[in-house]
């Protein structure tokens, strides 16, 4: 089992893009799961969608998430809300970059690390070199 | 007179059509400073809410009210009026659970549980240029027309003017929370759009909404 990474963003696309990209280079058996756009497939964030997204994510090792701005945290607040204190020791918000953040979890996950290990990667998102 | 539960869903109609008839206007005050959708997000919120009454009917447990307010405005407005007026509604909500009749001090104690739900939510205070500049200094103006021995009524159109005063003193405001955050001082000069539509959700609770 590994720590399950939950996308957030406004955009449906951006969400599944991240998905794409990500779990390819993760190379492992870590689920990926896009929450993007409203349930209508417009612009926004929605409950509904991340709140399905956390419970797919989850294998028993806990979940990360990542969210791209504005709305994206405020709902997955909420969302963390509504489930028992037991599931939401299990979660972590993280505040990294979307696509850098998840690129880096998803290498820390799919090496089996636990949930402090993948959220501390996700982090280390913002002085990522790239070369430049 | 006490706030009973018709009372309470008296006003979240009239919130609704408010909502929805202005809704263009506070689609236009969010296209300077933020995306131009919080008019819309606004109306289909609260026109799934009232769809939701329809459907359940509507509870003498004004909590319950309430809770099923913020859930559906977390679920249905998309943008972060969502979460912010979401989290409002399911703490009022909460504060008042039980209650099928209300004193004009536990509609001050839900007022003051919605206010700091958005500010918590938003981890944003007064004077940011948000929803939080209409509401604070109208429920602030709510409390003291209360503690003076007005009733319910004269206090809370004592707060629609603070609030309307509020959202006014948002134009000067240089926004350091949202969207229009990363304008600058572009979003100098401009009626937010949040503090708009905290007035009037205040000014529903009125019978002049």
């Amino acid at each position: 089992m590994t720590v399950g990474i939950v996308i957030v963003s406004h955009s449906q696309r951006l969400a599944e893009g991240v998905v794409e990209f990500v779990s390819e280079m993760a190379q492992g058996p870590v689920a990926i799961i896009a929450a993007g756009g409203k349930d209508t497939g417009e612009l926004g964030t929605s409950l509904e969608k991340i709140s399905r997204a956390l419970e797919a994510a989850e294998s028993g090792d806990g979940v990360l998430v990542l969210v791209d701005v504005g709305s994206a945290a405020m709902t997955a607040q909420v969302a963390l809300e509504a489930l028992s204190a037991d599931r939401r020791a299990r979660i972590m918000l993280s505040a990294a970059p979307l696509v850098e953040g998840a690129f880096l979890a998803a290498i820390r996950a799919s090496m089996g690390s636990d949930l402090a290990s993948v959220t501390a990667a996700a982090s280390e998102a913002t002085e990522m070199d790239k070369g430049l | 007179m006490p706030v009973d539960s018709a009372a309470v869903f008296a006003w979240i109609q009239r919130a609704a059509a408010q909502l929805h008839a202005r809704r263009d206007e506070l689609t236009q005050l969010d296209s300077p400073i933020g995306d131009a959708d919080h008019g819309v997000n606004m109306d289909r919120g609260f026109t799934a809410v009232l769809a939701k009454f329809d459907l359940q009917g509507v509870p003498a447990d004004i909590g319950a009210i309430l809770k099923t307010v913020g859930a559906t405005l977390v679920s249905t407005v998309g943008g972060a009026s969502g979460p912010l007026y979401g989290t409002a509604f399911l703490r009022a909500g909460m504060a008042l659970a039980g209650k099928e009749s209300l004193s004009g001090e536990e509609v001050g104690a839900a007022l003051d549980a919605a206010l700091e739900g958005v500010k918590a939510r938003g981890k944003a205070h007064a004077g940011e240029k948000t929803m939080i500049d209409a509401l604070e200094p109208g429920i602030a103006a709510y409390h003291a027309a209360i503690a003076a021995g007005q009733d319910t009524s004269a206090a809370l159109t004592a707060a629609v003017d603070a609030a309307e005063q509020g959202m006014r003193d948002t134009i000067p405001m240089l926004a350091t929370k949202g969207r229009a955050s990363y304008l600058g001082e572009r979003s100098i000069g401009h009626q937010d759009p949040g503090a708009t539509s905290s007035a009037l959700l205040l000014r529903a609770m009125t019978d002049k909404g």
